[in-house]
């Protein structure tokens, strides 16, 4: 039996007469690659073949052409495209700031269940987004929010339906994400090295700059990475909140399948739509390979 | 190590102030009414409420749909990853993470844009009928597939995790020797050992449908979290109201799966 076992692992994948006979690997791989190639595959390739095609008005004949994605990189797109880009880019470095601090007073505490607790909670509200964030947070800072009317914010010209009510909002689901992603660097971080430092001489400030901070580094701009491309790509909550008052591409993508859009521009929604691909693309392009330098560390 | 100076507990105070604040406040925004003091009104006509136990089964039954859809095309296709075709391991792996680098709005896009050639183009062809067939407002199967897209990476990921713990081969090997037919082999010895990665991989999926407002509003249904957002521009209490006990139950369930798969972390050096 140990010797099939071994034969199978050195065997040449595919020639094998073995593997043959006990049912080929690939057939069950089969579904769901066609899966993910109809489901998936078509509505990428139609946006990506929409983003390219201009319809001529007069003919009805299209031709491909960058049009769109010009067109997706002026006025009011662009606004909403660097709109988009400035409140994910405010969340995420106040998110990470603001988790880094809370995820250190967690992993540190001696009291485990306030751990298990904290993250516990931090996954459950990293995943909570959309439609009920976006109403708990109008019933209590909206403009008949029950903070607003008791604390007479509304004097003080404070308005949730702003970039910054968005950013209070956002940080609901991002510093718990911060959290998430943080917390196995932090517990990396051996007392032994702290120890160390110390032994040596090294102030609390010298242990954070040259031992703490450069471990942790690779986590962190992880962790900024994904909180960014997290705030960038959500839609749910803005649209429930603000409407259309914020600048966001998001809303404007939305806007424009919904047919809000200038005669001949239906497929500024679709260069839009590849504007929003090509920047998660490179935030995971980012991000994964810091995941792995950070991992490094963790072992 | 652990000291307990002040810092610790203003950060603590003010992430607990941050967090709790809004629910609290948004219980008394539903309980509190201007004029009307103290009532439970909103609560008491959820149930009652046009819509409500109707786009709420939706969500259930397109949650239990991809659940199913994705857990059949995800457990076989991973087992026999492990147990051979080493080469096709890489390209599911991408394949599993490729909607992460695809927005929901950006892959609505996408989908609205095909779903258009099913009136422009393809009127006269069998074709059509199955577009007309995939949208069906009682049970709209587009939202399923697109759901079972955007729950790949999850899945993967849970899978993937549950995978690496046990060895298929030789759990697979001993069955196989034992007499077990191969569908035996995994029904019997490989699921029993993925419980915590399937139930973990169905309560992420559970969670993901039972929020999704992005594909569902864009192409015109009417699962739970559109109806909840279009009961809140006239009905500003009941909607609280219904955000408060979905993020209850979506919690609850959360907690469950906590509980349920364990977090697995690594043993802390710290004395």
């Amino acid at each position: 039996m140990t010797a099939t076992l071994t034969g199978v692992d050195v065997a040449p994948p595919v020639a094998s007469a073995k593997r043959r006979r006990r049912a080929p690997g690939w057939l069950a791989v089969v579904p769901l690659l066609v899966f993910t190639a109809i489901a998936f595959g078509i509505p990428a390739l139609a946006m990506l073949n929409g983003a390219f095609s201009v319809k001529d008005q007069a003919t009805g004949a299209s031709s491909y052409s960058t049009e769109n994605l010009t067109a997706s990189l002026h006025g009011a797109y662009l606004t909403a495209l660097v709109g988009s880009v400035k409140l994910s880019a405010v969340s995420a470095g106040l998110g990470a700031l603001l988790g880094l601090p809370l995820a250190q007073v967690v992993v540190t505490s001696r009291f485990r269940a306030l751990r298990e607790a904290v993250l516990t909670a931090s996954g459950v509200l990293a995943n909570f987004g959309g439609v009920p964030l976006a109403f708990a947070f109008v019933a209590t800072l909206g403009n008949a929010g029950v903070l607003t009317v008791h604390l007479g914010l509304k004097d003080t010209g404070w308005d949730l339906y702003s970039f910054w009510g968005l950013v209070i909002v956002y940080l609901y689901f991002l510093i718990p994400l911060m959290v998430l992603t943080i917390t196995p660097a932090l517990e990396g971080l051996r007392s032994q090295w702290r120890e160390a430092a110390q032994n040596n001489g090294a102030t609390a400030v010298q242990y954070w700059r040259h031992i703490a901070l450069p471990v942790l580094l690779p986590s962190l701009l992880g962790g900024l990475v994904l909180l960014f491309g997290s705030a960038f790509a959500a839609y749910a909550t803005a649209a429930a909140m603000v409407g259309s008052s914020v600048p966001l591409v998001t809303l404007q993508i939305a806007d424009a399948i919904s047919g809000n859009v200038l005669v001949g521009q239906e497929n500024v929604a679709l260069a839009l739509s590849l504007d929003m691909v090509l920047v998660a693309g490179l935030v995971m392009a980012v991000y994964l390979p810091l995941q792995r330098r950070s991992a490094r560390w963790l072992a | 190590m652990a000291r307990l100076n002040p810092w610790r507990w203003v950060v603590l105070g003010l992430a607990a102030l941050y967090f709790l604040v809004p629910l609290a406040a948004s219980v008394v925004f539903t309980v509190d009414v201007p004029g009307q003091g103290v009532t439970f009104d909103a609560y008491s006509q959820i149930v009652s409420a046009d819509g409500f136990v109707s786009s709420l089964l939706l969500s259930l039954e397109l949650a239990l749909a991809t659940i199913a859809i994705v857990l059949l095309l995800m457990v076989p296709a991973m087992v026999a990853l492990r147990l051979g075709a080493p080469r096709l391991r890489p390209v599911v792996e991408v394949i599993c993470q490729l909607p992460l680098v695809v927005p929901p709005i950006a892959f609505v896009a996408g989908i609205s844009t095909v779903l258009k050639w099913g009136p422009d183009h393809l009127s006269r062809t069998p074709l059509f009928e199955t577009f007309v067939a995939i949208q069906n407002p009682d049970f709209p199967f587009v939202l399923v597939m697109a759901y079972v897209v955007m729950a790949l990476p999850f899945v993967h990921r849970s899978l993937d995790a549950g995978l690496r713990a046990i060895d298929v081969r030789t759990l697979v090997e001993a069955a196989r020797s034992c007499g077990a037919s191969w569908p035996q082999a995994l029904v019997r010895t490989v699921l029993p050992n993925l419980r915590g990665a399937l139930l973990n991989a169905a309560f992420l999926t559970l969670a993901l449908v039972l929020g999704e407002f992005t594909v569902a509003q864009l192409l015109g249904f009417q699962p739970f979290a559109v109806w909840i957002y279009s009961v809140g521009g006239s009905q500003a209490q009941l909607s609280v109201a219904v955000s408060v006990l979905s993020l209850l139950v979506t919690w609850a369930l959360l907690l469950a799966l906590a509980g349920v798969g364990g977090r697995t972390r690594t043993a802390s050096s710290r004395g």
